[in-house]
């Protein structure tokens, strides 16, 4: 599969903070992408250097191919932020025909478009309403369409679910994997874990304006297993003496154990086998997305991030 | 340049179809003017048919006080000091006036007037001026002077012809429409700065208070959005000022026919600064008749092509800053008002240069103000209203425009800067030290 979105060593300081400093990654077309990282790690900058808001310091940014043009690829993108909103005032149908045509969009495509996405989203009714009379759900999922409706080939969502009940979440969820089915490129920003482990195929994790983490969620996982196994027994055994493994952790007829270096999963499973218990359940533990992140981040005082002085 | 347009379009529509922009255009002329055809109505009328009885002991009046005005009534009457008060407090006059039988014309006595009530200003004066004309008359012909030798003595104030080297006549109704253009047209720009400025700070601060900015940003850049914004305000702008200045002259126009005895009064009242001291000027220069002369002594169409030209100058160069201003501050308004101080200084000085150079086109303080950019779109008008040459040089006038056109171009640039940084911070208060750090870094 090809790249759509290329980052090679891009760097942008401030003045007392390095906000992303050395960043290189890619993203494969057609996949939903995570970037992860704790507050003040450097994401919305990183993110706002690929809108093209801000220009790097150093480094290159390649959209599907070619340079990155600030100018031009606006059509290509379509950027939900973090901190986003809506003209109050102005009526629904208006704002979003207005936002469509700065895409770049003429002004009868874009009404055929949010004629489908109107319809789609079971929001014809609202077109002539203002955006003061949305409840906060309602002008998310205005913020969705608007961001999607031009049919970028690379979307961005910052804390697309924030403000929103189960049920639209699982309405955008199914969105965002049609878009993704249908050759688009998502890129998702979060703290939630969860969501990340659900949704996406491949993650970044930043902390401190580096990337510390890079690779697909089972990969990730992998990496960071504690090689634990859970069993789930009809009845214990009298004594547990393995060579295999040791016990880290018991609650009624459901032990905990981490296999010993040497040994393989099916050795557990031999161990009880030999002594003739039967068996309900055996799993491996993969560590969360949550664990890992917390692991990673903490002790390098990233919530406590220090403001430092850049001399060069 | 197809974005700008966008923006622009959108920023204009949606003021436009506002109710509040039907109200202010339309129903606040229609109020004030209502406000001061009232305020005038009142102060011009007097109460009906004043009576006042004239005990004149000295026989100086000869029984007759002129009186045109049919509201005064002068009545001589047959009686004492003492009986006066009789006669107001029987209501049959609302005051007297009583002439000492040691009056004499040349002599300091006084003449004691006396009414039941306060009198009006408006009525005072017209007793006054009536009072004086009768006595003024006698002396004269006291002295043996007669009507056409006072008229003869009167005439010599057109004696000296004022005009430049260059044969143009420069009389005083000229000087006086000059300065009354100059004055009005300065005036007009100054508020039309403060007006829209103000405007498009608050369109800028629109999208930051509610949080649009990023997503705008995403798909416009920054400079196009602000172009869009202060283009769009400055249409409605242009737009509401066409109205309002249709809608001042047919009121003028309509409270003349109305109210024809008015006009005269309406010189004297406070309607605007500049429409006073414009009716001053022309009074001061004498007859009203020579005011048509003075009208078409002024090439109007030069001083509205200038004026168009410094309008549109003016706002960009100072709609820009403001637009600079708005991106920094957060939703809190009173954060702007302390950065709004370094732009509202040179508007405010420039209003006072203008002032001066209104009567001295010439001095050096008005050279300076009307050529340096941020002064010279209201200290310009003032000496454009005096004529080229006469007021202002050609070569002043050109380098003035281009120094214009650069002003504009370097504070849209600043501004520029400044806007991109400002338009995506949130929480923090800026000052004019940092923005001026956000103008000047490389981008």
């Amino acid at each position: 599969m090809s790249k759509i979105l290329e980052l090679a060593h891009l760097k942008k300081y401030y003045a007392t903070q390095k906000a992303v400093d050395d960043i290189s990654f890619s993203i494969e077309k057609g996949s939903i992408f995570g970037l992860l990282g704790p507050n003040g790690a450097g994401k919305t900058t990183l993110l706002r250097m690929i809108t093209g808001i801000f220009y790097p310091d150093s480094g290159e940014i390649t959209l599907d191919g070619q340079k990155f043009d600030p100018i031009n690829d606006i059509i290509k993108i379509g950027y939900m932020p973090e901190e986003r909103g809506l003209y109050k005032k102005m009526k629904i149908g208006e704002q979003a025909l207005y936002l469509a045509q700065l895409k770049g969009l003429s002004k009868a495509e874009a009404m055929e478009k949010i004629k489908f996405w109107f319809q789609r989203l079971e929001m014809e009714s609202w077109w002539n309403k203002k955006v003061e009379d949305l409840s906060k759900g309602m002008s998310q999922k205005l913020q969705f369409v608007t961001t999607v409706l031009h049919e970028p080939k690379l979307i961005i969502l910052d804390e697309p679910f924030s403000g929103l009940d189960p049920v639209n979440a699982n309405l955008i969820k199914d969105e965002i994997y049609g878009l993704a089915q249908r050759g688009c490129t998502v890129i998702f920003s979060t703290h939630r874990m969860e969501q990340v482990e659900e949704i996406c195929d491949h993650i970044v994790l930043v902390n401190l304006g580096q990337k510390i983490l890079d690779g697909t969620v089972s990969s990730v996982k992998q990496q960071f297993k504690e090689n634990k196994f859970r069993i789930q027994l009809q009845e214990l055994p009298a004594n547990l003496n393995a060579d295999s493994f040791e016990l880290v952790d018991q609650k009624a007829n459901q032990l905990t154990v981490k296999i010993k270096e040497g040994y393989k999963s099916n050795d557990v499973l031999k161990y009880f086998l030999d002594q003739n218990l039967s068996i309900e359940a055996y799993n491996e533990i993969l560590p969360s997305l949550n664990e890992i992140f917390i692991n990673l981040v903490e002790g390098s005082k990233s919530t406590t991030r220090a403001f430092q002085n850049i001399n060069d | 340049m197809n974005k700008i347009i966008l923006v622009a379009k959108r920023e204009f529509l949606t003021r436009v179809q506002k109710k509040t922009f039907l109200l202010t255009t339309i129903g606040l002329p229609l109020i004030i003017f209502g406000f001061y055809a009232l305020i005038i109505y009142f102060s011009v009328k007097t109460t009906d048919n004043f009576r006042i009885a004239v005990a004149d002991k000295a026989n100086i009046f000869n029984n007759k006080i002129e009186s045109k005005d049919s509201e005064i009534i002068f009545e001589f009457v047959q009686a004492d000091s003492a009986a006066l008060p009789e006669l107001i407090s029987s209501k049959k006059y609302a005051a007297s006036l009583y002439v000492p039988a040691s009056f004499t014309l040349q002599g300091t006595d006084s003449l004691q007037f006396k009414s039941d009530k306060a009198v009006g200003l408006m009525t005072r004066e017209k007793i006054q001026r009536r009072i004086n004309k009768a006595l003024e008359d006698k002396r004269y012909e006291a002295l043996h002077i007669s009507k056409a030798q006072i008229d003869s003595l009167n005439q010599d104030r057109d004696l000296i012809k004022f005009s430049t080297a260059n044969g143009k006549t420069d009389g005083e109704t000229k000087v006086g429409v000059s300065y009354a253009v100059g004055m009005i047209s300065g005036f007009l720009i100054y508020i039309i700065l403060f007006i829209y400025g103000t405007m498009v700070m608050r369109g800028v601060m629109e999208e930051k208070v509610s949080r649009i900015a990023e997503v705008i940003i995403s798909s416009v850049k920054p400079f196009q959005l602000m172009m869009g914004k202060i283009t769009g305000i400055g249409a409605v702008g242009l737009v509401q000022f066409i109205i309002w200045i249709v809608l001042v002259f047919g009121l003028q126009f309509a409270i003349a026919m109305l109210f024809p005895s008015l006009t005269e009064s309406m010189q004297g009242q406070p309607i605007q600064p500049a429409g006073m001291q414009a009716a001053q000027a022309v009074k001061t220069s004498g007859a009203m008749s020579g005011l048509m002369s003075g009208l078409a002594s002024i090439n109007f169409p030069f001083i509205i092509g200038c004026f168009i030209f410094y309008f549109i100058g003016g706002y960009l160069l100072y709609s820009s800053l403001f637009a600079a201003v708005g991106s920094a501050v957060n939703e809190d308004p009173q954060d702007a008002q302390s950065l709004l101080l370094p732009i509202t200084m040179p508007i405010i000085f420039a209003i006072v240069i203008m002032t001066k150079a209104v009567n001295d086109p010439n001095s050096g303080l008005a050279i300076f103000g009307s050529l340096f950019p941020l002064t010279s779109p209201i200290v310009m008008m003032a000496r454009v209203a005096h004529g080229v040459p006469d007021g202002v040089t050609y070569f002043q006038l050109a380098l003035s425009m281009v120094l214009l056109i650069l002003g504009f171009l370097g504070t849209t640039w600043v501004a520029a800067k400044i806007y991109r940084t400002g338009i995506l911070m949130y929480g923090k208060k800026i000052t004019w030290k940092e923005m001026m750090k956000w103008a000047f870094k490389k981008s």
